[in-house]
């Protein structure tokens, strides 16, 4: 079994985010899970949003303490949030940032770290900065965890003709661009 | 039909294939996507009549009104909205107004939370209604339907308890029974007694202490009975939908040869079966009993403890200045039925404090020594966190 983590602030889409990702895997005939974690609801406050794949059905029915990959929609997050709390050594850490990866200092040295500069791509391709999707292409790339199609998919039948259109643009962009 | 949905989107597509005349519900906070669902199924045309009233007093309220008219009826709430409804619910009971709530399990204020816990449903055990727990969406939804039929057999309402968070807002991949599989499941509602211009009566009546008792104690024995329905109806739908769940009042995994019993109801005990499975791994002796049906309380589940070294009931309630709730409904059980087994009491995960698979081994490691009573705290067994601090300049650097 596989668990994600999303961080992100409320607005951003890390809920939809955990949602699309448990719903492609669904698709390939795979068992997820993706529920929210809030504090208090509010636009700009830090949430974050559990995400668990596997091969079975899920029984498990609690909070995601060691995920294997930690998805970050908003650096200046990491300020204030420790979201490499309770990663599994070795673990993925995606990260929306122009910097490249080398650049980024993580405490925990024990992972592997990506970036990708994911609010220009999300500006371009919807003319907005909500991330969510475009961060889930990255993250297909750089762990094969479902198929590009399969998001993709999810992401039309999500957002609809239109804006599901601009989603899968942004989905294709960061799948190219994270390093 | 599988597919990857949310926990109450997938009960409120069901509660419509079920077929209400009549839906009333208070859609604000605490509410679940169940509401809102039925809302705009409402709007697409998909269920014949949903109200937003003021109040969850008032969507119980409409609903004793439509069920006494012969309706089908169907709300959803949770915590401070069922407190609401208290004062209807003993009546809608002892007016034997069948009906289905969906009750999302969460906390009472104060202090004030949205989070999971019993204390909610648990608090209305004495109303007359027959309370079903679930242990996960796909039994939610397969429970739905039952307590229709339930329901409008014996004139008994009937609430389906399933977990606020844990469940409600869980995305998961569930079989949602087809409409077609339900209609054949589930005939119209014939009701026996209704409100008729053509054919006046009265319901809900004065009565005087000659009369009064003799109407509570036969609720209460109606009651009782009603877990021959609850037992018939997971036959049933088990023949329709191929999925059972226990004999429908409880659920045992790894109980017969098991040397200790953890005892519980809802989510957490699919937990609780990842423990039992590593513990078994070990080579410890260890099963579950789940209360499906707390009302009526199945007190022949004494047998499925009998014989035991020890047993523990974990629960997600606590009854103020008194020994919780389960725990104590199962040993009186167990004396009147001479099962001497030692029984702790576990009260926990009050307010959504996380009940982990690693927390449920230590439990059973503590019982080995004899009875335990006490509040789990649900610090001492979280996974050990390692610290991190932020990264780069971009963050601001500070």
């Amino acid at each position: 079994m596989l668990e994600i983590r999303l961080h992100g602030r409320g607005g951003q889409g890390a809920v939809t985010g955990g949602e699309l990702l448990a719903k492609a895997a669904g698709l390939e005939g795979k068992w997820s899970q993706c529920f929210p974690k809030f504090g208090v609801e509010r636009r700009g406050a830090p949430v974050q949003s559990y995400c668990r794949i596997a091969d079975e059905r899920i029984k498990i029915h609690q909070e995601l303490y060691e995920p294997n990959a930690v998805i970050v929609l908003d650096a200046s997050l990491m300020d204030s949030v420790d979201v490499t709390a309770g990663l599994k050594e070795g673990g993925t850490v995606l990260i929306n940032t122009r910097l490249p990866p080398g650049d980024v200092c993580l405490l925990d040295g024990n992972c592997n770290v990506h970036t990708v500069d994911a609010t220009t791509i999300a500006k371009e391709a919807l003319g907005r900065p909500i991330v969510n999707t475009a961060m889930l292409g990255a993250f297909v790339k750089i762990t094969g965890i479902v198929k590009l199609e399969s998001l993709v998919e999810e992401v039309k039948k999500h957002f609809g003709e239109r804006l599901g259109e601009k989603n899968a643009d942004a989905v294709k962009a960061c799948y190219e661009a994270v390093k | 039909m599988k597919k990857t949905i949310e926990g109450s989107i997938a009960v409120a597509e069901v509660a419509r294939d079920c077929g209400p005349d009549v839906v009333a519900c208070f859609p604000i906070t605490p509410s679940t996507h169940i509401a809102e669902t039925l809302d705009k199924m409402y709007t697409n045309g998909e269920i014949k009549s949903y109200t937003a009233v003021e109040s969850e007093f008032s969507a119980i309220s409409m609903l004793v009104g439509a069920s006494a008219a012969g309706a089908r009826a169907f709300t959803t709430t949770d915590s401070q909205g069922l407190a609401l409804m208290h004062e209807v619910l003993f009546a809608a009971a002892g007016m034997r107004l069948p009906m289905v709530i969906v009750n999302a399990n969460r906390s009472l204020s104060a202090p004030l939370s949205i989070w999971n816990d019993h204390q909610d449903s648990v608090s209305e055990r004495d109303s007359g209604w027959i309370q079903l727990y679930c242990k996960n969406n796909q039994e939610a939804v397969d429970t739905v339907p039952q307590a229709f039929k339930i329901s409008e057999d014996t004139n008994i309402p009937v609430m389906v308890c399933f977990d606020g968070f844990y469940l409600t807002h869980l995305v998961e991949q569930i079989d949602i029974p087809e409409k077609e599989v339900i209609g054949k499941y589930l005939p119209k509602r014939k009701a026996e007694y209704k409100l008729d211009p053509e054919n006046p009566i009265t319901m809900g009546m004065y009565a005087l202490p000659t009369h009064y008792q003799g109407f509570r104690i036969d609720l209460h024995q109606d009651v009782l009975k009603a877990a021959e329905n609850v037992k018939k109806e997971m036959e049933a739908w088990g023949d329709v939908s191929g999925r059972k769940y226990g004999n429908g009042l409880w659920e045992e995994y790894h109980a017969e040869d098991a040397e200790y019993l953890f005892i519980g109801m809802g989510s957490v005990m699919e937990n609780a079966e990842l423990a039992v499975e590593k513990m078994r791994k070990e080579g410890k002796k260890v099963g579950l009993v789940r209360i499906r049906c707390y009302r009526p309380f199945p007190s022949e589940v004494v047998e499925a403890i009998k014989g035991k070294k020890g047993a523990l009931v974990f629960e997600k309630a606590v009854s103020m200045g008194a020994d919780a709730p389960l725990y104590a409904e199962i040993s009186s059980a167990m004396k009147e039925k001479g099962a001497d087994v030692p029984l702790s009491s576990y009260v926990g995960g009050l307010g959504g404090k996380d009940i982990t698979v690693g927390h449920i081994e230590q439990m059973f490691g503590e019982i080995e020594g004899g009875p335990v009573k006490k509040v789990w705290d649900g610090e001492t067994g979280a996974p050990k966190i390692k610290k991190s601090l932020g990264a780069g300049e971009e963050n601001g650097g500070a």
